[in-house]
């Protein structure tokens, strides 16, 4: 008998359509999850409302639920419990510096703009960094440069 | 609920977005320098996607699909603002534009996180911490600009005289003005600009800029109702384009 639980298992197999060692659940995108009477309805809650890999994620969960048996599967985008930056978890963290982006830092920051500032350059470490751009190649990325390594380097922005 | 009320508003939210996302995407590959291509692209792609959010609470209130409300009207069927559907003119120009329409957005959302329409409060507290980004990056490029050579500043003087009292024409009432405030769906015009000239005097003030007196400046009012620029029609026509070649196409 499957359950929410393993429902959240599997899905950690689904990965971020842009950023693709990072799962939709460590992303924090993967909400409430339901079975009734042998139906999946799974809640996403988008990083950007504009972003256009959403698309993409309500297809690949789709499809991996359809692939272990279940024919009625429902993804609903949802803002009930937006998104935010601190939902992506520790794992998540660690798999964007991996990766080379700077995890975004945490709790209610962003309304303060030097935050933006000497983000820890997911390099070498440093702070010695500024902000390039509060706008990066996708929505939920900026542009930073290291002072410290001479490399510019990208952070997925702080959303709160 | 008064549906119409509502349907109202969320219509010249929507096409203020819409219209005013297609006018930044204008800069894509034509920015003055590389982050500002970058940036003024981003926020065409927030801009967009917030008015599909839009278009997507009006399905469900009856309207029809949000590609075909969005692409399949005459101007004079849109709610936008005029300030919205300038030509892009110079960058200091689309600056000031940015400036003015963002600070009043980013409140907008900000009062439609109590909106009674929980499905509107909900994705407002979203849009909200978004337009962050966006008035930070004008705050940024007004700030630097208004403050740096006499070009600049005498630029985005003429351009913030010019634009004012398009600006003060996004507050337009609506016909349902008393209905929304007393039902609890939006706070209303009236204190969205008194909110909205208490955010952006200040910031003006730390440059060389000099606000123009808003009781001095008579607003360019009709757009909320349909009376739209010769600039509108063209724009509709090149943004829905393709899609007009073959509008039932499979994508």
């Amino acid at each position: 008998m499957n359950n929410e639980t393993e429902i959240r298992k599997w899905l950690e197999d689904v990965m971020d359509p842009e950023i693709p060692v990072l799962s939709l659940v460590d992303l924090g995108v993967v909400g409430d999850i339901e079975l009734k009477e042998g139906s999946v309805f799974v809640e996403i809650r988008p990083t950007f409302v504009g972003c256009p890999a959403t698309t993409q994620m309500k297809y690949d969960i789709e499809s991996l639920l359809h692939a272990k048996g279940f024919d009625d599967v429902h993804v609903d985008i949802s803002y009930k419990s937006p998104w935010n930056s601190d939902m992506i978890t520790d794992k998540g963290r660690e798999a964007l510096r991996k990766f080379g982006f700077a995890p975004p830092p945490k709790g209610n920051l962003i309304d303060d703009i030097d935050v933006l500032e000497h983000v820890e350059c997911p390099q070498c470490g440093g702070t010695n960094t500024e902000l390039q751009n509060p706008f990066g190649p996708t929505l939920c990325r900026s542009i930073h440069y290291c002072h410290d390594c001479k490399e510019a380097f990208q952070q997925f922005k702080p959303m709160n | 609920m008064n549906k119409t009320a509502l349907k109202e508003l969320l219509f010249k939210i929507a096409d203020d977005q819409l219209i005013l996302g297609h006018r930044n995407s204008e800069w894509t590959g034509l920015g003055p320098i590389l982050e500002e291509d970058i940036a003024f692209s981003s926020m065409a792609q927030d801009k967009i996607g917030h008015s599909y959010a839009m278009y997507q609470i009006l399905e469900e209130l009856g309207e029809g699909d949000p590609d075909q409300v969005a692409f399949f009207r005459k101007a004079e069927e849109f709610h936008n603002s005029q300030l919205v559907e300038l030509p892009i003119g110079e960058y200091s120009f689309s600056l000031i534009r940015h400036f003015l329409y963002d600070h009043s957005d980013f409140l907008r959302f900000d009062m439609l996180r109590n909106s009674s329409y929980e499905l509107l409060a909900q994705v407002s507290s979203k849009i909200r911490s978004e337009l962050k980004y966006h008035t930070m990056h004008a705050r940024t490029w007004v700030k630097k600009l208004g403050t740096a050579t006499d070009d600049s500043i005498s630029r985005l003087q003429n351009d913030l005289d010019a634009l004012m009292p398009y600006a003060l024409g996004l507050f337009e009432k609506s016909p349902y003005e008393e209905e929304i405030i007393s039902e609890n769906i939006f706070g209303g015009e009236e204190e969205l600009r008194s909110r909205w000239l208490e955010l952006i005097a200040p910031i003006i003030s730390k440059t060389e800029l000099v606000l123009p007196d808003p009781e001095g400046v008579e607003p360019v009012m009709g757009g909320r109702i349909g009376k739209h620029t010769e600039y509108l029609q063209p724009l509709i026509d090149e943004m829905t384009e393709v899609m007009r070649i073959d509008p039932d196409a499979e994508w």
